[in-house]
Formats: C-alpha cells, sequence, structure tokens
C-alpha cells in the first residue's frame, strides 16, 4: 500500500508494552496494532492557532497577583516536520509540577507545598518559523508509587497536534544532566539511545534573560506527510 | 535518519493542560446534519474503569467533508476527559461518507486515546452499527479480521451511539498502526 507517511523507526515511540512501567501492565493492549492504509481521516487534521490562547498562558511564572518561586526558565524552540517545514501558528499545550515537585491537582498528594502564584499550566502559539518560547519555573522532582524510592525526574509536559492527524504527539521535556533521567522507567522507555537524547533540552546561554532567567531549547519533530497533500476535494 | 521526538505519557495531571470546558460539544445550534451523542466507557484488562483518559475525536462533516477542506464552520474536532466511572460522552452530527478518490470511506470517527499507563496514545476509529453496507466495503475496517470488526462499531440505542473502549484483554478494542 502506498503510504502518506514514512514508518516510524522502531525504538523512536515507546512500546506500550513496556513492564517496568507499572501502570502500562492492565492497561497496555494485548493485540497487535493493526496495519492500514492512510487515508484523508490520517493526512488531515484539527488546527488550532491563536483563537484558542488564554491571555497569559505563556508567562507561568505569575499567577493570582503574585510571582511564582523558584528558579525562572525561558523554554524555548522550533516545531517542525520530519521533512524540515516549520509548524506554523500552531497551539502547544504545556503542563507541569511547580518548583518543589507538586501540581496542582487533586490527585497529586506528594507532600510538598503547592505555591499560589503558580498553576503550572500554560499554552503557546508557534511563529511564521514555527518557533516557540515561554517563560516558566524550573520543576522539581517527584516521587512516585511506580518502584522502591521512584522519582520522576524533572519534567515539562507537551501536547502538540501538527499537520495532520497522525502528527499528534503528546511528550515531556526533560533537562540536561539530570541524574534521575537513566532512573526512570518512563524516559528510558524510548529504546533508541538517540530518540531518548532528542527528549533532553539543551541548556542555552544565548537565550538566558541576563538577570532574570536561565534559558533552554526543545526542538520538537513531528511527523509529516512524504509531499505536500493535493487538495484533497474539488 | 529520522529526527522524529519521541511519545510520552499523558500522565495523571494532563487535565492542566488539556482541560477545555465544552470541548466535546462538536456541533451548535445550526450545524448541518443529524445530531448524535456518542457515549462510552474506557475500561482496563481487568474490565475496571479506566479513570483519568483523554478521548479526542476528529471527524468529517454531514457532507464528508474534513474541516479545511471545505468551507465550513464545523471544526469536526473533539476532545474530553472521562469522569471517574470511564464514562465519556460527545455531541457531535453523524458524520457523512468521505469520498477520496475513486475510494469511498464509510460514515466514521477517528479517535485517541491517552492514558497514564500508556507510553503513546492509541489510535480507533467508531463506525455506525446503521451503515452495514458501507462498513462491508470500507478499506480500513476490511483491513481487521472478521470476527474483530464488531469491537469498532458503535451500536445505537435510541439517539445515543455507544462506544466502548477495552484497552486490554477479552474483546479489545482494535487500535491501528497508524
Amino acid at each position: 500500500m502506498t503510504q502518506v507517511f514514512t514508518p516510524v523507526p522502531p525504538g523512536v515511540h515507546p512500546s506500550n508494552d513496556f513492564a517496568a512501567y507499572r501502570s502500562t501492565a492492565r492497561r497496555a493492549p494485548r493485540e497487535a496494532p493493526i496495519v492500514v492504509p492512510h487515508t484523508l481521516s490520517e493526512s488531515s487534521g484539527p488546527h488550532f492557532g491563536a483563537e484558542c490562547l488564554r491571555p497569559g498562558a505563556g508567562d507561568l511564572t505569575r499567577a493570582a497577583g503574585g510571582t511564582a518561586i523558584g528558579q525562572r526558565i525561558l523554554v524555548h524552540g522550533r516545531v517542525t516536520d520530519e521533512y524540515g517545514r516549520p509548524e506554523r501558528h500552531a497551539l502547544v499545550e504545556l503542563w507541569q509540577a511547580n518548583a518543589a515537585g507538586r501540581y496542582r491537582h487533586p490527585v497529586d498528594q506528594h507532600d510538598a507545598p503547592l505555591d499560589a502564584h503558580f498553576t503550572g499550566c500554560g499554552q503557546v502559539i508557534t511563529d511564521a518559523d514555527g518557533c516557540y518560547e515561554f517563560l516558566s519555573i524550573e520543576p522539581g522532582a517527584y516521587p512516585w508509587g511506580n518502584h522502591d524510592n521512584a522519582w520522576r525526574p524533572k519534567h515539562i509536559h507537551f501536547s502538540l497536534f501538527g499537520p495532520a492527524w497522525a502528527s499528534r504527539l503528546v511528550t515531556q521535556m526533560y533537562f540536561p544532566g539530570d541524574p534521575l533521567l537513566p532512573l526512570d522507567p518512563i524516559f528510558m522507555s524510548v529504546a533508541d539511545v538517540a530518540a531518548r537524547a532528542r527528549l533532553v533540552a539543551a541548556f542555552d546561554l544565548a537565550r538566558t534573560v541576563p538577570d532574570r532567567a536561565l534559558a533552554y531549547r526543545f526542538d520538537i519533530v513531528l511527523r509529516g506527510p512524504r509531499e505536500t497533500p493535493p487538495q484533497p476535494h474539488p | 535518519m529520522t529526527t522524529l521526538t519521541p511519545s510520552q505519557t499523558i500522565g495523571p495531571y494532563f487535565s492542566l493542560g488539556l482541560d477545555w470546558p465544552g470541548a466535546n460539544r462538536l456541533s451548535a445550534e445550526g450545524t448541518a446534519g443529524v445530531p448524535i451523542a456518542l457515549e462510552g466507557r474506557v475500561v482496563d484488562g481487568d474490565g475496571e474503569p479506566v479513570p483519568d483518559a483523554l478521548i479526542e475525536i476528529w471527524q468529517a462533516d454531514a457532507t464528508g467533508h474534513y474541516h479545511g477542506t471545505a468551507d465550513d464552520a464545523f471544526r469536526g474536532a473533539g476532545r474530553t476527559a472521562v469522569a471517574a466511572d470511564g464514562g465519556f460522552r460527545f455531541e457531535t452530527i453523524k458524520p457523512g461518507a468521505v469520498v477520496n478518490g475513486a475510494v469511498v470511506h464509510a460514515p466514521h470517527i477517528n479517535v485517541l486515546v491517552f492514558a497514564r499507563g500508556l507510553l503513546i496514545h492509541l489510535h480507533t476509529r467508531i463506525y455506525f452499527a446503521d451503515e452495514a453496507l458501507a462498513n462491508a466495503v470500507d478499506p480500513v475496517l476490511t483491513c481487521v479480521p472478521e470476527d474483530r470488526r464488531a469491537t469498532l462499531v458503535a451500536a445505537r440505542e435510541g439517539d445515543v451511539y455507544r462506544f466502548d473502549i477495552r484497552l486490554q484483554g477479552a474483546g479489545e478494542t482494535v487500535f491501528f498502526d497508524v
């Protein structure tokens, strides 16, 4: 079958069948996924742009009339498809723990303080070249129940739609040099070492904001069609 | 050599970043087409409800055109977090058959399932039980072994189509390698 998208090489995305991450045990499908032809349903997709944006959603360092506690960071990068085409004017959604490693979420009962001035949720729109940036607080690591003395490395969750339904990506950005990375089954679920390294942001001295914020660069590459899709309908 | 960014689990706290109130209503007053509701429940390999999944859908309009391919106010995309009992509901219109060249696709709704415990989201599709003739020749549905196709077909109960998602085990929903 002629496919619109190139198959993703093995090892780039994790397999849901990954016992070291215990929550997969009763949730990962047992049957192999069925390969299907790429149709218009996969090669089209919703586009969310500036109309979705909440005011101020690109600055996570302020909330409820005050300033969040923690190390201020500027996170930026470029979103392209796998053929280098920029993902223009597109919504990027974000969420993260606060500097103490606690999410403002009722399920998170970690004994670490909430910060009244930090919600941990953000949204940004890429520009005409696919670039995005937001200001935040470096998230803390936190313990979780996966195994004895398990800790999640510091991370920020990202959600993107990309050019097509087949491009959808939810992922996590990690921080360089974090000693928890090789101990984390979620990070280590990516079998390909080079692919795993792409989940780690780069410290970016050139983009630091003097006297204000450190900077990290996290580029994101989404699936895209081999060729610019033809107009599917007359 | 690929440079793709790998997937990671959505985790248990996604509602902080991905909560769009009302995003489970795709249609509005005046949307062309037959209004329908989709209801279902996400369950795990023990048949227990999955209380922390996120469901997203993408569908054509009533004439079988996807948003961006027709001059249409109907966006065709929806999102909802499931309730504590794993239940979800979308209010939309029934999509039309999608014509792509010489190929006709049975009316269907594309579905993504995200959850803690899923390192990458799952792709599935909702077909409609009252479209048996179109379903029988659909180029995707016919890739599925006959004895598993029923997991992709929503049964009609009044004005509601019912589509349960069983992540694992007996009656496991068919998921696609896209």
